[in-house]
Parts: structure tokens; sequence; C-alpha cells
């Protein structure tokens, strides 16, 4: 990982009539990142993608590409960035294949028939490459627009909800695939998406932005870690377990779930003495459960 | 990139469904004209023919190809613009509302070189139309009725235009009816710039062009000064050729003003694209 910025977004605001859809957005991507830009519905994350991508003119704000700005070079960075943007959509009365071609033909770069082949068995769809796209499914589009969105071998790819639709084989697929292309290539990748578990698993960094304002940015295990981590136990006996976890760690915030449920704060390395405290005074543990941290920090975030 | 896209824009064209119904649909037309003609033309022609008899001798052969195929443009020019706009109405607007137009518009091709490229296969296709309806009006009349001298009805009374004066009279007509279709064609891509879905600039069009008809028919004093700049007075500009002497001014007027409702088509539909936020 380097600090080249590949992606600076500077101020970013823009407005549809009154409504103020990005106010003074600003965050900064750079090479080799797996970037997770996060918010909640509406929260502004659509309108500052399609900016980055010239789809939007900002109506104040600064947005630059491989240190280049879109008035200048738009040409020359769009040839270096693979999207897709909240769907992807393909021309349905034209096959797979032919949908690739057309865009392939417009993107900047020569891509022979044989490396749009290659592109449709590397997401799957080798065998539907003939077949017309309006017989797909919601998951075989998202596959043929991750197959789009590399078929120019771009140096940034932007992927917004690239997993809407998949089926759990297929959420995998695609964060191996994100991890391959990081790892294996050294891609910068944006990945917008409200599966904060695959998220927390795949980004280095991200931005968390609600309406229309950035709130926070970083190093996802920095800003992880400068939280608590919240375990869910469930115990046989649970008025013993809080009380005797009470004395044992006078500091501990306890929230009782249900009957046999609790939730409490932790740093991970308590979780098996704990653990082992409750199997002495002979408390059951029937789970421990240590609560998605960036779902705990997204939520926390967004409320706050 | 421009010519890439041109016959990216060329290829979809083929692939709908759609390109194919003005073809088809100008093929059954004339098909039954000329069907008609074939059975009861005579009688027909005997009708039209009947209030100048008490002066005039008709003789020879004047059912021929040529008659039929001037009828058959008179009957066609009206309704061929609505199998363009049904085309090319479609071209942004439809990209629009299938969501691709968000896919174009982050490649490394300029918006001014999507809408020019959709212009140019527009006018491909028009041309194509065009062509079409010349082969099947003048190729296949003149094959199954023959050549003759051609007589036309106008409204300084009759004309008679001989055989060997006719075809470059068709060939320069048929520019000019190509000419106005363009403009029919430039017309509705501008207004598609402007949709978010496919059937709007479509309506749009023919609204447009039924509107300025009528405003182009009403004898009022008050659309007198309009009437020489709305396009619908120049789309019958091809007829003009079947006139003797052909008035060549009126002619060069009418390719001016609808050469220049193009410009301002495409140079409206270039400045609408560029400033238009994709929010589709």
């Amino acid at each position: 990982m380097n600090n080249e910025v590949i992606v600076s977004v500077e101020g970013l605001s823009k407005k549809f009539g009154t409504f103020e859809a990005v106010k003074d957005v600003s965050f900064t991507v750079n090479r080799g990142d797996v970037f997770g830009f996060l918010g909640p519905n509406g929260a502004g994350k659509s309108t500052t993608i399609r900016c980055l991508l010239s789809l939007i003119a900002p109506d104040q704000g600064k947005v630059s590409l491989f240190g280049k700005s879109f008035q200048t070079n738009r040409r020359e960075i769009l040839a270096n960035v693979g999207s897709i943007i909240e769907k992807p959509d393909f021309y349905r009365y034209l096959s797979a294949e032919k949908n690739l071609e057309i865009f392939a033909r417009i993107s900047g770069a020569e891509v022979s028939k044989k490396e749009i082949q290659e592109m449709l068995d590397f997401v799957g769809l080798g065998d539907r490459g003939k077949h017309k796209v309006k017989g797909f499914s919601h998951g075989m589009k998202q596959r043929l627009g991750i197959a789009q969105t590399l078929l120019h071998k771009p140096d940034l790819i932007i992927l917004d909800e690239p997993t809407t639709g998949l089926d759990p084989q297929g959420i995998v697929e695609v964060r191996n695939l994100i991890l391959r292309l990081k790892n294996e290539q050294n891609k910068t990748i944006i990945l917008s998406s409200h599966q904060l578990a695959e998220i927390e698993l795949i980004s280095n960094r991200m931005v968390i932005i609600n309406q229309g304002r950035t709130l926070v940015e970083g190093r996802v295990d920095e800003l992880l870690n400068a939280q608590e981590l919240v375990v869910r136990f469930e115990v046989d006996r649970l008025a013993e377990a809080t009380s005797l976890l009470s004395s044992a760690h006078a500091t501990s915030e306890i929230s009782i779930i249900s009957e046999k449920e609790f939730d409490v704060t932790m740093e991970q390395h308590q979780i098996p003495i704990v653990n082992k405290l409750f199997v002495e005074n002979g408390i059951n543990v029937t789970a421990i459960e240590p609560k998605r941290k960036l779902e705990d920090y997204f939520l926390k975030t967004i409320q706050s | 990139m421009l010519l890439k896209n041109t016959y990216n824009e060329f290829v979809k064209i083929l692939s709908k469904p759609r390109s194919y119904l003005g073809v088809g649909a100008l093929t059954l037309l004339i098909g039954i004209i000329i069907f008609a003609m074939k059975v009861d033309g005579k009688s027909i022609i005997s009708f039209l023919t009947s209030s100048f008899e008490q002066t005039l001798t008709f003789n020879g052969h004047v059912l021929n190809g040529n008659l039929i195929a001037f009828i058959i443009l008179q009957m066609l020019i009206v309704h061929v613009p609505l199998l363009v706009a049904l085309v090319t109405g479609d071209l942004i607007s439809g990209e629009a509302a299938m969501g691709t137009i968000r896919m174009l518009a982050t490649k490394p091709i300029s918006r001014t070189q999507i809408v020019l490229s959709k212009f140019i296969a527009g006018a491909l296709y028009t041309l194509f139309l065009t062509f079409w309806l010349g082969i099947l009006a003048l190729g296949v009349s003149r094959m199954i009725f023959g050549t003759g001298d051609l007589i036309v009805l106008n409204s300084d009374g009759l004309v008679i235009l001989q055989d060997a004066d006719i075809l470059w009279r068709y060939g320069a007509g048929f520019a000019v009816a190509y000419l106005s279709l363009l403009t029919v064609s430039s017309l509705s891509i501008c207004l598609s710039a402007f949709a978010e879905n496919s059937i709007g600039p479509i309506v749009a069009t023919m609204a447009i062009i039924i509107l300025f008809t009528i405003i182009g028919t009403l004898d009022v004093t008050v659309f007198d000064s309009v009437k020489p700049f709305l396009f619908t007075t120049h789309m019958a500009a091809w007829r003009s050729f079947f006139e003797d002497p052909v008035s060549f001014d009126n002619i060069r007027e009418s390719i001016v003003i609808l050469l220049a409702h193009n410009v301002v088509f495409v140079a409206l539909s270039v400045f609408a694209f560029n400033r238009k936020d994709i929010t589709s």
C-alpha cells in the first residue's frame, strides 16, 4: 500500500432544486486501497459516486482522479476507470457477448473477442455469452456488470452495491474477486455497500457519510479498534452471570437482551477469561458472539 | 471514437424489433396501394381525369409506374415521419429509460460524440427507409406497371412530364424528401435528449408535426409571418420537382430552412446532453 492519491474529493456539494444531496464531502483514496463507502439510504453516496464519474456536475468542490480533473482530462480519466453504478443495466435485446463488445469498443482499449470470452468465463457466464440479457437474473446481470467493469483493465474500480441480488456463494465469489484484484493486480477499489460485514472483511480504509456530509474517514482497523468490542453471551443462569461479571469487571457495561442473553463491552482477549470464570462457577455458556464491529460502529456514528 | 460509437448505435438499431416495424409497415402499405392500383387503377384514373375529358383526350399508358410512384409518395410522405420517429425518438431517452446511458456516459467518449453518433445512426436509418421507399414505390411500380409519361395534377393545373424527363426528378425529389425526414429524425433525437422515457419524444414529435401542419394550412394572417419558417411547410418541397418549369428558388429556400432546422436541433441536443445530470 502506498500513499499515492488516486481519488481526491474536496468540499463536494450538489443540490437538486432546493434539496442538498451532498454538502461539503471530502475524502481521499490511495493506490491499492479497497475503500469502503458507507452511509444509510439517501446519505448522498450515489450522488457522490456519480460526481466521481462525471455523470453529475457538482455545484461546488473539486474532484480529481489520478491527479487530473474532468474539465481537462475526462477521456483519459474514464479510460482508466471501471464502474457499476447502482445496478448494471444492459441492452436487453442484445446477447451478453454483444453487450460486452459494445462497451469494449468505446472503452479506450483494444479488447479481443477471446478476451471477452475469457472475461465471461471469469464471471461464470462462459456458457451464456450468446444468450440475450433480457433472460438474465439480477445476479447474472451483476456478474456481467463486473465483467464489463474489468474488461478494459482499469486501475480504479468503482462498485456500487456489487453484491445486491447475489446468492451467498455469489457474494463470496465477488468478495474473493475483489481481494484478488487488490492483492494480485494492486487495483484501487471503491466499494459502496450495505453489507457491512463485507466491507469490514475486505476494506482497508473507509468513509461514512450521512445526510450529505462526511462523518468519519480513515483506516478501518484504526477506527474500529478505537471502540470497545461488544460481546453477546447466552447463559443458563443470567442473574448469576451478570452479577459475577459486575463484581469481576466493575467498569463493564452490561445490557440484558433476553432471559438468557446479555451484551457486555470488553476487549477481545477478555472473552476466554470471562468464559472460564462462568464455567468455574457452574454457569453453562451456550453461545458467545462478538457483535459485528463495523455494524455497531456504523450505527453509533450515524446516530451520533 | 465517434465512428466506433456510430457503429455501436447502428448495431443497436439493427437489433431492435421496432426498427423493422417501419420497414414492414412501409412494405405492407406500398404493397396494398400497388395491389389496389393493379386491381382498380383504371377506374380510379378515369375518375380523376373525368373533369378534363371535355377539353382533353388522354392517349397512351396513363396508369404507369411513374404515376403510381407519385401517388405512393403523396400518400405516404405524411406517415413515414412516424416510422422514423418510432426509432430515432428512442435513441437517447430509451437509453435513459433502460439505464444504459449511465454506462455509456462513464466511458471515455465525450457526450458530444455520444449525441453526434446517435444523429449519424439516425440519419443512416432514415436514409435506408427513404431508399426502401424509393425502391418499392418507383422500382417495383415501374416493374409492374411499366413506364410512361407522368401526369401530375397540381394547384396550377395539369402538368405532363415526358418519360425521359422523370427519373432525375424522382432522384432529386427523394433527396429533398430525405432531408425532410432527416429533420424529423433530428427533432425526435433532440426531444429525446430532454426526456427519460421512450414514448414521450415519439408522441411529442408527431404532435409538433401535426401542430405545425395545422398552422401551415390555416388561412389566418397572424400565422403568415411564421409559416415560411416552419419545417413542415417545406416537407412537401419534393413536389416542386414535378412542376414545369421547376421552381429551383423555392426548392433552394426549402433546403436552407430544413438544413437550418437540422443544425439547430443537433446543436440544442448537444448543449442539453452536455449539461444534463445523469440521475437515471
